[in-house]
């Protein structure tokens, strides 16, 4: 079975979720339930880092969509970061570049936050 | 779950769950591995294979764990090709739109984009379906092509 995992650690009023291994169908839920989690908690400024993904499905883009609005709507966003060539490489067929702020390191989607 | 292998051709036959969406894939690539086929390509391959598998298991078969899906591989030097059967609910790739990220992003959409990654990644996709039989995908790579 695939294996997926997340974590989350809070920074200030910044929440950074990190992923680990393979984010498919199977293991969606898992990243849907972080996000329901933040936003119930109000926490709206949220940084994915990427580094430990393997692997990333339509199905786990597709999660990234669904949160998207509702915690821009609070004045927030979903930043992502520290994306390998290959991961990058589907955001980017799929167009999420123009949707979706994309930082080569977590630093600077921390940085942004603050600044704004 | 059962493997058959004889020369260049496999098969797999796993039921409709999504945990078996690795055994999929895992099946997949060494499969292309064995076909000489570079990294890169065979990710590429992979993973519009699981979009195609996912499609079925949350389309045809709307989630039941216990339809069947069988996976033909099969290659020469020229091609290779994946070959995915269901029994489920019949599915036209022709109703669904090339996604528009700006209007899925204001209409809270994330569906199409499995199909939309699956004709990127691969040379060619057939389906064809006999209703009330059988669905089947053909999804090809050239080798030594693009």
């Amino acid at each position: 079975m695939a294996e997926f995992s997340t974590s989350i650690k809070e920074n200030g009023d910044i929440s950074v979720i990190n992923l680990k291994g393979f984010l498919d169908a199977h293991t969606a839920p898992t990243l849907e339930n972080n996000f329901t989690q933040l936003i119930e908690s109000n926490k709206y400024k949220i940084v994915v880092n990427f580094e430990d993904l393997a692997y990333i499905s339509s199905a786990g883009l597709g999660v990234f969509m669904a949160y998207i609005e509702s915690v821009r709507e609070n004045k927030g966003d979903i930043k992502l970061t520290n994306m390998s060539d290959k991961v990058y490489n589907i955001f980017d067929l799929l167009g999420f570049p123009l949707l979706y702020e994309i930082y080569k390191k977590e630093e600077e989607a921390v940085q942004k936050f603050k600044e704004s | 779950m059962t493997v058959r292998n004889k020369n260049k051709f496999s098969e797999l036959r796993v039921n409709s769950k999504t945990e078996n969406l690795s055994v999929i894939r895992d099946f997949v690539s060494e499969k292309a591995l064995d076909a000489g086929l570079p990294m890169a390509t065979v990710e590429n391959i992979m993973l519009a294979v699981d979009e195609a598998c996912t499609n079925i298991i949350k389309h045809a078969y709307k989630s039941s764990p216990e339809g069947k899906i069988i996976l033909n591989i099969d290659y020469d030097e020229k091609k290779f090709t994946i070959t995915i059967i269901d029994y489920g609910k019949s599915f036209e790739p022709n109703s669904v739109p090339l996604p528009n990220l700006q209007k899925y992003y204001r209409e809270h959409k994330v569906g199409g984009l499995g199909i939309y990654l699956m004709k990127s990644l691969m040379d060619d996709v057939k389906y064809t379906s006999v209703p009330g039989k059988y669905n089947q995908v053909l999804l090809s790579k050239n080798i030594n092509g693009s």
